[in-house]
């Protein structure tokens, strides 16, 4: 979705706030928030993609407002009501007001390192052939979907080469939606500088982004 | 100013009693097990941060044959180390050169190789960073006092699928011979983003 996340050539936000020996977390509420939104996806009642989609969802100026962890804690809120787990009026409550959900999976400690470790890897068996071959010009598609996608504005309708070919992968665009995993081959693209910002920008730019099959054509 | 500042000040606690409540909830609900959640933290916060990706990076520098592997297959090279899973299920190592300087961004959202480099800071997750790093990666370097010749080439990498990238920088002058321990110390967490240089020697003692 066009929504306020997909910030890659906006301008106006000013000079980068750099912090020397920055803390992996500036308040107590901040490790909560960070490891509630963890041990929340580990039960698995949703995935990446609609953790995702959750947060950039929230309208532009809450999230252009938002640190990064309220950002998350306001995700997590819709995931929680959106997935029936709890109602809006518990969330005012902060108690239990309804019988809980079955999970299918509850994150305990002595778990946790396993967990961890496992990680979520993305990759599929492939099912079919690659479409697009080390070497080939490939178009991004002109395309401004409401749902979740991974491929920005800046980087649609533009002609790149196709650098690296990853493998087949879990598809953002319909996991994120409840339609399913939908594996589909994914590349690593080139593109110019100048072709995405025009002949003034920077010469000597080369961007590079993992781009599904769906966002391609041949050029 | 006044105004502001109390207005972060009341959002700051609102936002506290928000995420206590939800921690409440989910506690009461059986959702959540607030053990496990002290132990996701200590994790971040005490065995995974950016000592991981130096010693990749020093590893990469001191044995050529360990590079060769880390360049073709970095998730298995990184795997040999001991540092998997979560956010770095897929680690591709990009190498910097006289001729090329890489930069890691997430324009979306604010995906990082945990496992190598542990949480992102906060700049890395704003967006002034992630505004700019994909149009104008020289301006951002200059913020962070990083100045390369105009016929360098500046590879932006931004971070849109579940591949992770960690950007090996070029070894120090002036290194012959020394220790991966050492070298390891050269390696700063923002010159495995591409915003940083490693420190050269003298850096390194006058940081001492």
């Amino acid at each position: 979705m066009n929504g306020a996340q997909d910030l890659g050539g906006q301008m106006g936000f000013g000079p980068l706030e750099l912090e020397d020996n920055e803390p992996n977390f500036h308040a107590k509420w901040e490790e909560r928030a960070f490891a509630l939104t963890l041990a929340m996806g580990a039960t698995g009642t949703w995935n990446i993609d609609s953790s995702r989609f959750a947060r950039e969802s929230l309208p532009p100026p809450v999230y252009l407002t938002s640190s990064y962890y309220k950002i998350w804690t306001l995700g997590l809120e819709k995931l929680l009501v959106d997935n029936s787990l709890v109602s809006p009026q518990e969330l005012d409550a902060g108690k239990p007001l309804e019988p809980s959900q079955p999970l299918a999976r509850v994150l305990r400690a002595e778990n946790v390192a396993a967990t961890l470790q496992k990680g979520g890897p993305a990759d599929r068996p492939e099912t079919e052939p690659a479409r697009f071959k080390l070497g080939d010009r490939v178009r991004t598609r002109r395309m401004n979907p409401e749902h979740h996608t991974r491929l920005p504005r800046y980087a649609r309708d533009v002609v790149g080469t196709v650098e690296t070919v990853h493998g087949v992968h879990v598809f953002p665009d319909t996991n994120a939606r409840g339609l399913g995993e939908q594996p589909t081959w994914l590349y690593g693209i080139v593109f110019k500088g100048t072709d995405i910002w025009g002949a003034d920008s920077d010469p000597n730019l080369t961007l590079r982004l993992d781009l599904w099959e769906p966002y391609l054509d041949l050029a | 100013m006044p105004h502001n500042h109390d207005h972060e000040h009341s959002e700051l606690s609102d936002i506290e009693l928000r995420v206590r409540a939800l921690e409440t909830l989910l506690t009461d609900k059986g959702y959540i097990d607030p053990p496990a959640l002290d132990a996701l933290i200590e994790t971040y916060e005490t065995k995974v941060g950016p000592k991981n990706g130096a010693k990749v990076v020093a590893k990469a520098w001191a044995d050529p044959d360990y590079r060769t592997r880390l360049m073709e297959d970095a998730t298995a090279a990184i795997a040999e180390l001991g540092f998997v899973g979560r956010q770095g299920e897929h680690m591709v190592a990009v190498e910097n050169t006289d001729k090329a300087h890489n930069m890691v961004v997430c324009t979306l959202c604010s995906c990082y190789p945990w496992t190598v480099l542990g949480l992102p800071p906060v700049w890395y997750k704003s967006a002034p960073y992630r505004s700019r790093a994909v149009r104008d990666p020289r301006g951002v370097l200059a913020e962070f006092g990083v100045s390369l010749p105009e016929d360098v080439e500046i590879k932006v990498w931004d971070s849109t699928a579940e591949v992770r990238y960690l950007v090996v920088p070029e070894r120090p002058q002036g290194t012959d011979g020394w220790s991966e321990e050492n070298l390891a110390d050269l390696v700063t967490r923002d010159s495995m983003i591409g915003t940083g240089l490693a420190l050269d020697p003298a850096q390194k003692e006058s940081a001492a």
